[in-house]
């Protein structure tokens, strides 16, 4: 067993996976991942399957009516759950950034406590190792030269700061590559991805030079959404150069890798 | 009332105009090596003040108060600016102001008139108003010269010919100068430019000037600027006439302590503007003789109105936002087809001119949030944005496509069980299009991802069904 540090302070902890929507369908082997690494830790997750989508596309692309129905069940879903956590940092922002003012525009006092209650039991997956769990050690291994991709929603609203850096440095066998021009954006915006296709091929081939210039084998990340976009054109232009969750890095040992 | 921002009405929808600007390799060199220095400048100057978060609340503070009680205290500088002898004029949009304006220097009997440091005039098109009745307006102000000698439009709130580089702008002195030869050094350029100003700043007895500031409680009006040719537009006509944006009055002289080290350390990367004018009336003797100011609505006061986004007004047009601006960095400032472009014009140009026209502008940003984190009055331009999405999508005007998508998406979300069932059916729908693993080549809505990157297939099986089986 590796050493766990603090974590075991917070032991057998319950802790809810919200998956999100995407994840759920298209990289179900993240949320496989952070189950690996928590029980590892040796917690408890559940999973709730009544849970669908936080609202982020509709909310964001202005459908702020659906985004709302979203909200309640949200809620919901979750409004017992001891801890919850979330391996999505735009998700995570959308909750903590939007959902008081989408209570607010709703005038609803009731949805406003109960939004004000939910919000600090949410950890985006590297916030809740490094902080509520406080280990970054989780002992995993992955012999791979890796740069970081930090996203927007990472960066500037859940401010993660060095948490996901923090986590890769302690993985065994892993090189870290910085990755030049870090605070830029990849273009994918949800759906500003198609509906500006040509500015978002842009900035995605100005972060692709980034990428590829560091030499890494794999580009980390703490968001899928952001890592399907960079992924999408590392396969399109057959650079041999893969997308990975920060999750799944940590979820690898030397048994398993 | 006819609002217009420049020729926004007209101009292309956002993708369409931005396309042609990244495939333009000149412009996207010139556009990344100018925001490039820019942000490098400005980065190192405000990560040297200590205080640098306290004085962006103290620039929010002041603006948002401002704004709160805006009609005391415009009338409080109209009745300040008039005891000092200038001669305050009302303009609810675009149009008046121009008339106004075109009205003014025919009464002083000049066919011609030296601008400087004036976007406003930009926005009510106020060069056109004066050629067809007949005057002559020169730039004096250095990128836009260049942007007029050039019949170029500018790209940029700060430094409007940020999209030229030396070479181009040396072939356009040349042609419109009438020079035979001419060097490509930055002192070759300026000392082009500097003959072909000076002629004109002792002859035009005209001045037309924008403002950064009027300061209510003394009636003064502020310029602040680099080139001190400003300072020559508004010293050396025998009449000088500026025309601002109502909400560019601040309340007191001291309020200028804040904005002056937010704005030129945000907008240019300076500690301090080398020229800070500050004028008030008329001084017998000294400067212009007579000073008019045309007071332009033009929209705002319908910003104004919306509590959501009336923070918008708070702009104190420093460009920061462009320079940080993944968006603007790619396509320069043209693509916006407002005088107003990045970040800010993304939510400026809409709110003043009907929506109907610039609806693609609220979604030409990934809300990365850059230009909210470097805004010196911290206006909180994403949140804007949604809100202006959301304006779009309630009168009905998103794209057919784009809304059955949303409510389908909407649909299966509603229900754990209908998500499940819509897995399948995406695993389903894929099968045409699924090569190798890979998604290439997508119809609809999806044909712009696929343009451009693949797609991994759905895999056979979602989370939730790995979880329900262990």
């Amino acid at each position: 067993m590796p050493s766990l540090g603090p974590a075991a302070i917070h032991c057998d902890l319950v802790i809810s996976l919200f998956i999100t929507c995407y994840n759920d369908a298209l990289f179900p082997q993240t949320g496989q991942a952070v189950v690996t690494v928590l029980e590892r830790l040796g917690h408890t997750v559940e999973f709730r399957a009544a849970q669908t989508c936080c609202g982020q596309m509709h909310y964001n692309t202005g459908y702020r009516q659906d985004s709302y129905t979203l909200l309640r069940q949200f809620l919901q879903v979750f409004a017992d759950a001891e801890v919850i956590v979330c391996p999505s940092s735009s998700c995570v922002a959308m909750m903590r950034d939007h959902y008081p003012k989408m209570a607010e525009q709703l005038n609803d006092p009731v949805l406003q406590a109960q939004v004000a209650a939910i919000l600090p039991r949410i950890f985006e997956f590297s916030e809740l190792l490094t902080d509520k769990l406080g280990v970054t050690d989780v002992g995993a291994f992955y012999p791979h030269t890796v740069t970081l991709h930090a996203s927007c929603h990472g960066l500037r609203s859940l401010h993660l700061g060095s948490k996901p850096a923090d986590l890769l440095k302690q993985v065994k066998g892993l090189t870290l590559l910085p990755l030049p021009d870090a605070d830029q954006c990849c273009g994918f915006g949800g759906t500003f991805a198609v509906k500006n296709p040509d500015v978002s091929a842009a900035m995605l081939s100005d972060k692709l030079q980034c990428i590829l210039g560091t030499s890494a084998e794999a580009c980390a990340g703490a968001d899928n959404s952001c890592l399907m976009h960079i992924g999408g054109a590392l396969s399109r232009q057959r650079t041999g150069v893969r997308t990975v969750h920060l999750a799944e890095i940590l979820a690898s040992t030397e048994k398993s890798s | 009332m006819s609002v217009h921002v420049g020729e926004a009405a007209s101009a292309l929808p956002f993708p369409e105009a931005a396309k042609k600007m990244v495939a333009n390799s000149q412009l996207r060199r010139n556009v990344r090596h100018a925001t490039n220095v820019i942000r490098a400048k400005r980065d190192r100057v405000v990560a040297e003040m200590d205080d640098w978060e306290q004085l962006r609340d103290a620039g929010k503070a002041i603006k948002d108060h401002t704004l709160a009680h805006l009609d005391e205290y415009l009338i409080q500088f109209e009745t300040a600016c008039s005891k000092a002898g200038g001669q305050v004029h009302w303009a609810r949009d675009a149009d008046e102001a121009n008339r106004i304006i075109v009205d003014l220097v025919k009464r002083y009997g000049s066919d011609e008139v030296i601008k400087v440091k004036t976007m406003t005039s930009d926005e009510t098109r106020l060069n056109v108003a004066l050629e067809a009745a007949g005057i002559t307006p020169f730039e004096t102000d250095l990128a836009d010269l260049i942007v007029q000698l050039g019949e170029d439009k500018p790209s940029h709130i700060v430094v409007p010919a940020l999209h030229r580089n030396r070479m181009e702008i040396r072939e356009i002195f040349m042609k419109k100068m009438g020079l035979d030869t001419l060097g490509y050094l930055p002192e070759d350029l300026t000392a082009a430019a500097r003959k072909y100003l000076r002629e004109r700043f002792l002859r035009v007895k005209v001045g037309i000037s924008g403002a950064n500031y009027l300061i209510a409680e003394t009636g003064s009006v502020v310029v602040v600027e680099s080139e001190g040719n400003g300072r020559m537009c508004l010293t050396l006509p025998e009449v000088l006439i500026s025309i601002v944006g109502v909400e560019k009055v601040i309340p007191r002289f001291e309020d200028l302590e804040v904005f002056l080290q937010l704005l030129p350390r945000s907008a240019t990367g300076e500690r301090m503007n080398p020229y800070n004018s500050i004028w008030t009336g008329v001084t017998p003797g000294d400067g212009p003789q007579a000073f008019h100011i045309v007071l332009l609505d033009n929209g705002r006061t319908k910003v104004l109105a919306d509590p959501e986004s009336r923070e918008t007004l708070d702009c104190i047009r420093c460009g920061a936002c462009l320079n940080a601006c993944p968006v603007y960095r790619q396509t320069g400032g043209h693509a916006y087809g407002s005088v107003y472009a990045g970040p800010i014009g993304a939510i400026l140009t809409p709110q003043l001119q009907s929506m109907e026209h610039s609806e693609t502008l609220p979604y030409a940003s990934t809300l990365c949030g850059a230009c909210y984190e470097v805004c010196p009055v911290k206006i909180n331009i994403p949140e804007i944005l949604i809100h202006l999405r959301t304006k779009v999508v309630e009168s009905g005007h998103a794209p057919l496509a784009e809304r059955l998508a949303m409510k389908g998406a909407a649909f299966a979300m509603s229900k754990a069980s209908r998500l499940s069932l819509a897995h399948a059916f995406a695993r389903l729908g894929q099968w045409p299009f699924n090569d190798d693993g890979k998604l290439d080549n997508l119809p609809g809505l999806l044909a712009g991802w696929t343009e451009f990157r693949d797609l991994d297939a759905i895999p056979s099986e979602s989370f939730r069904e790995w979880w329900s089986k262990r």
